[in-house]
């Protein structure tokens, strides 16, 4: 077998390593610390309020999810299935969402639902739907559309009815595929927190929203890291049940598939609904950009001038918050947070390549903050570099560390398939002809990695750049990023401060789109590519 | 091999040293800039205040830059997460609701001082009770009456310190097992509960802004500030005080501990606390001053209300149950 020296493994993998040591490991420790002490974790459980942000959690994070798959399934069954005209615009604008920064899409459904519904939950459900649809159509429209188009045509010929054939063929299928897609939705809108913030209620805040509460508003750290615990022990049971029932049956497909021309008899029906599929995408983002030029019912763009040049509610008396600024911060800690997280999942994603057990076992351990919420990442980093000699709290560099921590994961989700593609007898090939183990690894593996490892640096970019949870524990008075500064500017009253977080929202949603579409340039097609790199 | 792993180690040791070692040496000079860590309702710039402070720059060569944290529960909280570290040189506006907790998180080098004092209580428009031939209300009972039903706003107590401070003064006064009553008789006569102060001030209450409800919770001093901030000159207030509504609010000062600069926060507080700033207190934030020297402004003496009667709660005791009464209380009103 072709195997890289021990020693070059090592050094790979020894900063990954010790990333995760430092950056994760040690503050959950510390923050099972606190929660270890006499009744800390009884005492919260208990307090007044808690039972109901528990069930409130869970209930709006199911609800959330089975709303997201029934909107999903048919959107994606129409993208999957069909090859209906302007399919990869629709497919690009159904799958944004989900790459935008969290606050960007509650500001964008605080613009276009009625005020009456702010604090609403049902303005929540409609967020979480629409930022969600894109887990749907990538995770179960991956597998749609590979399964042969004769499978269902059977069914068809042998006189099941649609629905039959749906239901007893392809649903059957799909099973793995729309677990898996239920599970990630379902873990995202149980921790979710910039959307809460933005559209829901105080009186009914979730797990995520109530630690940042307790941690920043009440001081009650203790009851901040019990709440996180109970969160986190809910995220493992989910991920793990969901990732064990997904292995289990996933089926392969033989024969033709992929998107089909539809008949002539069908066509204007499925392109009318990839037009209103299309237009329903961009609606809230359109809402937002006219909301931030409205003030009292007209136009101006005061909004966006009191951006740089602020004004005042009374002589004197501004927000405390300096948007312009905000713009500038936000980009130099996103470029500081991208390398480090590359660097890191770049690394890492070698190192995992590289070995068998120790691989799985790394990959395993870098999955573990994506299951954690930001919130609580922020919080455990808060109290455990916060001593000196390590007394982190006032470097600049700290808000990037946390967001590094947060992009990482990823990195290395992104870069892995194309690491695992390498087909194994090009290194076999290499070995034969000569070439030692590490030059083999240099001349493939490195070439490999170089461009997709660019893209994976703006996506990280993009992620830092949008991160809520942890930069809102870890960030200092006066150095607000976009985000925070978005969300303090919308829980506002008054026309003219909501016209500038929605601008300012606007701007947030241009950086991260330019980023974004560095990163995945949309020239292949995402439902296709995907199947490559997995049948490879 | 060995020379390349030496150079790792030195490496690895530099990496390390530039890490932990940022906390500075202490032989360094002093900043000349002081970080006065506030409230967000603190102004900038453009009142005497900022004039007052820039005098003190010109005197001792200190500029003094403002950092807003928040309203007061997140100014403190955060401070106690910074502690040893803070984010500014001096703290201003810990009121006697927060005390405890700031003293007891370590956020303080010394004791805090005592600036500044005022009521929050429960404000009327005076034209809506003329007009309605009502009554205004005196007490918190009046509160409930079915006549007022709808028509008081409130601040959140968990986002806001006068709404803290409103929800201890029904504790003060019905006790730690009577108040959940009262407040949930205050829900059924349909009070309104806003995060803000500035929400609550001008945007819901009539007597101000563009509200509708004729009842807010703000402070014993906010009458002279219609006075003063009128579009045209006023002889009388439009706004009254329930006299008998009121929670006594103390505010202090203190250099944070860690500062870098701990020479030039002494002096700032020193200035804190003198004549010279604490007479553009009562115009600007509206509160009393607590410097006997000062000599109160006209208008301040004639509409501002300290009543005989406010009520207090132990800091102690504050600090034990604060956020247990904030949760109650958000189940009780909120939920």
């Amino acid at each position: 077998v072709n195997r890289l020296p021990r020693q070059v493994v090592v050094a790979l993998a020894v900063v990954p390593v010790a990333a995760l040591l430092l950056l994760y490991a040690w503050p959950l420790a510390t923050l099972v610390a606190r929660v270890v002490g006499p009744g800390t974790i009884a005492d919260t459980l208990t307090a007044p309020g808690v039972a109901a942000t528990i069930w409130f959690t869970l209930w709006q994070a199911v609800f959330s999810t089975v709303l997201t798959l029934l909107v999903g399934l048919p959107v994606t069954w129409l993208l999957a299935r069909w090859r209906v005209r302007g399919r990869r615009a629709v497919l690009a604008a159904v799958t944004v969402p989900f790459l935008l920064p969290t606050v960007v899409v509650g500001a964008a459904f605080a613009a276009l639902l009625p005020d009456s519904w702010l604090g609403s939950v049902r303005a929540v459900l409609l967020a979480h739907v629409y930022f969600n649809v894109a887990v749907v159509v990538r995770v179960v429209g991956g597998l749609w559309t590979r399964m042969p188009h004769d499978l269902t045509a059977a069914a068809a010929t042998l006189g099941a009815p649609p629905w039959g054939t749906f239901r007893r063929v392809t649903l059957p299928l799909l099973r793995p595929a729309l677990l898996g897609a239920a599970g990630v939705v379902f873990v995202f809108t149980f921790t979710s927190f910039g959307m809460i913030r933005i559209l829901g209620s105080p009186a009914r805040p979730t797990l995520e929203v109530e630690i940042a509460r307790r941690a920043t508003q009440l001081g009650d750290v203790g009851g901040a890291a019990a709440l996180s615990m109970v969160q986190l022990a809910a995220l493992i049971v989910v991920v793990t049940v969901t990732a064990r029932s997904q292995r289990r049956s996933t089926p392969t497909f033989a024969g033709r598939s992929g998107p089909q021309l539809p008949l002539r008899n069908r066509r204007r029906t499925l392109h009318v609904l990839a037009a209103v599929t299309f237009a329903v995408a961009l609606i809230p983002i359109a809402a937002m950009v006219l909301r931030s030029l409205r003030i009292r019912n007209r136009w101006s763009a005061a909004g966006w001038r009191a951006l740089v040049d602020p004004v005042d509610d009374r002589p004197g008396l501004g927000i405390g918050i300096d948007a312009a600024a905000s713009i500038g911060l936000s980009l130099r800690a996103a470029a500081v947070a991208a390398v480090v997280a590359t660097v890191i999942g770049g690394l890492a994603v070698l190192a995992i390549t590289a070995t068998q057990v120790g691989g799985r076992l790394l990959d395993a351990g870098l999955m573990l903050p994506l299951a954690t919420s930001s919130v609580t990442l922020g919080l455990g980093m808060l109290i455990t570099f916060d001593t000196p000699p390590i007394d982190w709290r006032a470097q600049w560099w700290f808000v990037p560390l946390g967001q590094a921590l947060v992009a990482a994961p990823f990195v290395v989700r992104s870069l892995l398939p194309t690491m695992r593609s390498i087909p194994p007898d090009m290194r076999a090939a290499a070995a034969t002809l000569g070439a030692s183990p590490l030059r083999a690894w240099r001349e493939i593996d490195l070439r490999v990695i170089c461009r997709p490892l660019l893209a994976a640096g703006a996506f990280a970019a993009a992620i830092s750049l949008g991160e809520f949870g942890a930069t809102s524990v870890l960030s200092r008075t006066g150095d607000d990023t976009l985000p925070l500064a978005i969300d303090a500017l919308l829980g506002r009253t008054g026309d003219l401060l909501r016209a500038q977080g929605f601008a300012l929202a606007t701007i947030l949603f241009v950086l991260t789109a330019l980023l974004v579409s560095f990163a995945d340039p949309s020239t292949g097609d995402p439902l296709t590519e995907d199947r490559r790199a997995r049948d490879r | 091999v060995s020379a390349r792993r030496t150079r790792g180690a030195a490496l690895a040791v530099a990496l390390a040293a530039t890490l932990v070692g940022c906390g500075g040496d202490g032989t360094a000079v002093e900043p000349t800039t002081i970080r006065l860590v506030t409230y967000d309702s603190f102004p900038s710039e453009d009142t005497p205040l900022n004039e007052a402070l820039a005098e003190f720059t010109a005197d001792t060569g200190l500029d003094v830059q403002i950092v807003r944290a928040g309203d007061t529960g997140t100014m403190v909280t955060k401070a106690v997460l910074a502690a040893g570290n803070p984010e500014g040189d001096v703290m201003w506006g810990v009121d006697n609701t927060f005390l405890s907790a700031a003293t007891d998180g370590g956020i303080f080098d010394g004791t805090p001082a005592l600036v500044d004092e005022g009521d929050v209580c429960v404000n009327y428009d005076v034209a809506w009770f003329t007009e309605q031939g009502l009554e205004p209300p005196a007490t918190f009972d009046d509160l409930l009456d079915p006549a007022l039903r709808g028509q008081l706003v409130v601040q959140n107590p968990s986002t806001s310190s006068p709404g803290l401070a409103f929800l201890l003064g029904t504790i003060a006064e019905y006790g730690e097992d009577g108040w959940q009553d009262y407040w949930a008789a205050l829900r059924d006569n349909d009070v309104e509960v806003v995060d803000s102060w500035d929400t609550a001030y001008y945007d819901r209450f009539s007597g101000s802004g563009g509200g509708d409800r004729p009842l807010v919770v703000s402070y014993g001093t906010s009458p002279p500030a219609e006075v003063v901030f009128a579009a045209e000159p006023l002889d009388s207030a439009p706004t009254g005080v329930a006299v008998d509504t009121c929670f006594r609010q103390q505010e202090f000062a203190g250099v944070l501990r860690g500062t870098p600069a701990p020479e030039g926060a002494v002096r700032l507080l020193e200035f804190l606390q003198g004549e010279r700033f604490q007479r553009e207190l009562p115009l600007t934030l509206f509160v009393f001053p607590t410097n006997d020297d000062v000599v109160l402004p006209e208008v301040f003496a004639r509409y501002a209300v300290r009543p005989d009667i406010s009520r207090t709660i132990d800091t102690v005791l504050i600090a034990e149950q604060r956020a247990a009464w904030q949760d109650e209380w958000t189940q009780i009103v909120l939920r």
